[in-house]
């Protein structure tokens, strides 16, 4: 069994792309360099053109037009556009002091591109509730709806979970927005291209997805905007030339749009294999961890995830170092150590799990480029890198001398 | 962010881990002296446990850490400065000293500071249980509450 060090399994942070888009991508730079807003000569033919297909090709993964297709910079860019220019388009008038601009629905553990742009909306004079989904992680319809006002306007719920995989009732919440005539978003910068998406069935007003999650370059993604049935408006949040109808000023990044189309067709043609070999992949990882390790446990749903994510805890074990034990691996934690805020996953704590074991979980992103073999050397270098912290761990003895750490009165400083 | 060799060091080849019995064995022996400090909800618990000569002496420390490995290579490298040194000695010891010695970042400087806090637990739970009379060079060294070792409620 062979190995080339370092492995990658941190595919929900990002991708790398598929020399099959760069390769794509490079007569653009160079011979066809154009201005895709440049109408009267073949340089600008031959960008527009290349723009056009690209936009085809993002509206088939999602079952779109291409009408309905906006360029962006990535997923925060098209986040903010759908929140933002949602909630001024739809806001509540006659405006008053009293009765504000207007509620918004979403969740507490939606990425911070969701959660940072209603905060503003909220200073701003909007209301907004921040839902906390159970300790399997998922976000329902049930949910949703007891959150329901009279003066809710826009609901945004991810798809899938970018920390724990796990996959939020999105068509439900979609036919529920539907029927209230509430303008619903969701940000699937994690679903997009690893999953089967049609925005008809399965009720969606604005998606937001992202080139470099899907094998494509960073700095490019798309906001699907609804044009029939019914017809979605935005206010733009950037002014200038007029792009992209008028919903997104600024020249468009051609050779990152050729790329993200390209990155679309190949999750289309390659999705179902893909998803059925790094779900077999995963399970076999899960499973043998299970196998090996006491104490240690899957956070959020256990099946109801992305085939690709899976986010572990290694009880009494910190996540920072269990990572720096785990050589030549790149994978991702919940725990303070890593972050520069030296709080643990908000995430993990939304849905109840304890700080302790946030502190303690991994996260693993398979990806297009995962071995079987990469696996396997995973398994043992975690098992490895746990035994040996555990071996150093005061909290695993006090485990295994019966002692509940939760009933310790700790000194916190 | 990579760590530095020393770091890595400490990290893979622990020095002096382990105890001399479950905090509740050692707590009614006189020679060792145990500090708990930390939180699990903070990321980071660290177990000293120092054993004195009669004459006053570090004759040998062990340390279980829950932590980062920044965590992990200050407890490691404060048994190891323990060792020999007197009670005065272990608690001159400075985490801005841990700090230098194994290149630690800002972001880690807590790590080395919770070690410090683990010796002046540790030497303080000793003091506490030998001489009552030398009870003003403990309350001199005291960081009050914070260092308090670990009660079980
Ligand atoms: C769920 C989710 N939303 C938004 C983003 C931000 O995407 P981008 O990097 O394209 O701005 C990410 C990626 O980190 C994500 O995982
Ligand atoms: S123990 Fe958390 S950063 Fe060191």
């Amino acid at each position: 069994m062979s190995v080339t060090l370092p492995i990658y399994l941190d595919h929900n942070a990002t991708t790398p792309v598929d020399p099959r888009v760069l390769e794509e991508m490079l007569p653009y730079f160079t011979e066809k360099f154009g201005n895709a807003a440049s109408r009267n000569h073949q340089f600008g033919w031959a960008a527009e053109e290349a723009v056009d297909r690209a936009r085809a090709q993002a509206a088939s993964l999602i079952g779109a037009s291409s009408k309905e297709i906006i360029w962006t910079s990535g997923s925060t860019e098209s986040n903010n556009l759908a929140i933002k220019g949602g909630a001024a388009m739809y806001e509540k008038a006659p405006r008053t002091a009293e009765s504000g601009r207007g509620h918004i629905i979403t969740s507490a553990i939606e990425h911070k591109a969701v959660l940072d742009p209603v905060k503003r909306l909220m200073r701003e004079g909007f209301d907004a509730t921040f839902l906390e989904p159970p300790a399997d992680g998922i976000v329902r319809r049930e949910h949703v709806e007891a959150a329901m006002r009279e003066d809710t306007i826009l609901v945004s719920i991810m798809w899938a979970n970018n920390e724990m995989g796990t996959l939020n009732d999105v068509p439900e919440i979609g036919a529920l927005c539907r029927d209230r005539g509430v303008l619903f978003h969701t940000d699937a910068t994690q679903w997009v291209g690893k999953m089967p998406t049609d925005v008809e069935r399965d009720n969606i007003d604005l998606l937001s997805w992202s080139g470099h999650k899907i094998y494509g370059p960073k700095g490019v993604g798309a906001l699907y905007v609804r044009r029939r049935k019914p017809r979605v408006r935005l206010v733009a949040i950037q002014d200038g030339g007029g792009h992209e109808r008028g919903f997104r000023s600024g020249t468009l990044n051609v050779t990152g749009i050729v790329g993200f189309g390209k990155a679309c067709e190949l999750c289309e043609q390659e999705m179902d294999q893909d998803r059925e070999r790094l779900l077999a992949l995963r399970q076999k990882l899960e499973r043998s961890i299970h196998e090996q390790l006491d104490v240690v446990q899957i956070n959020g749903h256990p099946e109801r995830r992305l085939p690709q994510t899976t986010n572990i805890s290694f009880g009494f074990v910190e996540g920072e170092s269990l990572m720096m034990g785990m050589k030549g691996i790149a994978v991702s934690s919940g725990s303070a150590c890593t972050s520069a805020s030296l709080e643990p996953s908000y995430v993990l704590k939304a849905i109840g799990v304890g700080d302790e074991l946030a502190h303690s979980s991994l996260r693993f992103g398979l990806g297009r480029i995962t071995t079987e073999q990469e696996i396997d050397y995973t398994i043992e270098q975690v098992v490895a890198a746990v035994n040996h912290l555990r071996a150093m761990s005061p909290l695993y003895d006090m485990h295994k001398e019966g002692i509940d750490i939760s009933k310790i009165e700790w000194s916190h400083h | 962010m990579a760590y530095s060799d020393k770091v890595v060091d400490h990290y893979e080849h622990p020095r002096n881990v382990g105890s001399f019995g479950s905090t509740g064995d050692v707590k009614g022996r006189n020679d060792i002296g145990v500090g708990v400090v930390g939180a699990p909800e903070c990321g980071d618990v660290m177990q000293l446990q120092i054993k004195v000569s009669e004459d006053g002496v570090i004759e040998d420390a062990k340390f279980k850490t829950f932590g980062c490995g920044s965590a992990i290579a200050c407890s490691s490298l404060a048994t190891e400065w323990l060792r020999g040194k007197s009670l005065d000695e272990g608690l001159a010891i400075k985490n801005t000293e841990l700090v230098q010695e194994l290149s630690l970042p800002p972001v880690k400087i807590h790590c080395s500071v919770l070690a410090e806090d683990a010796i002046r637990a540790a030497i303080d739970d000793y003091r506490h249980k030998n001489d009552s009379g030398d009870a003003d060079a403990s309350g001199a060294a005291g960081q009050g509450s914070e260092t308090e070792s670990v009660s079980q409620a």
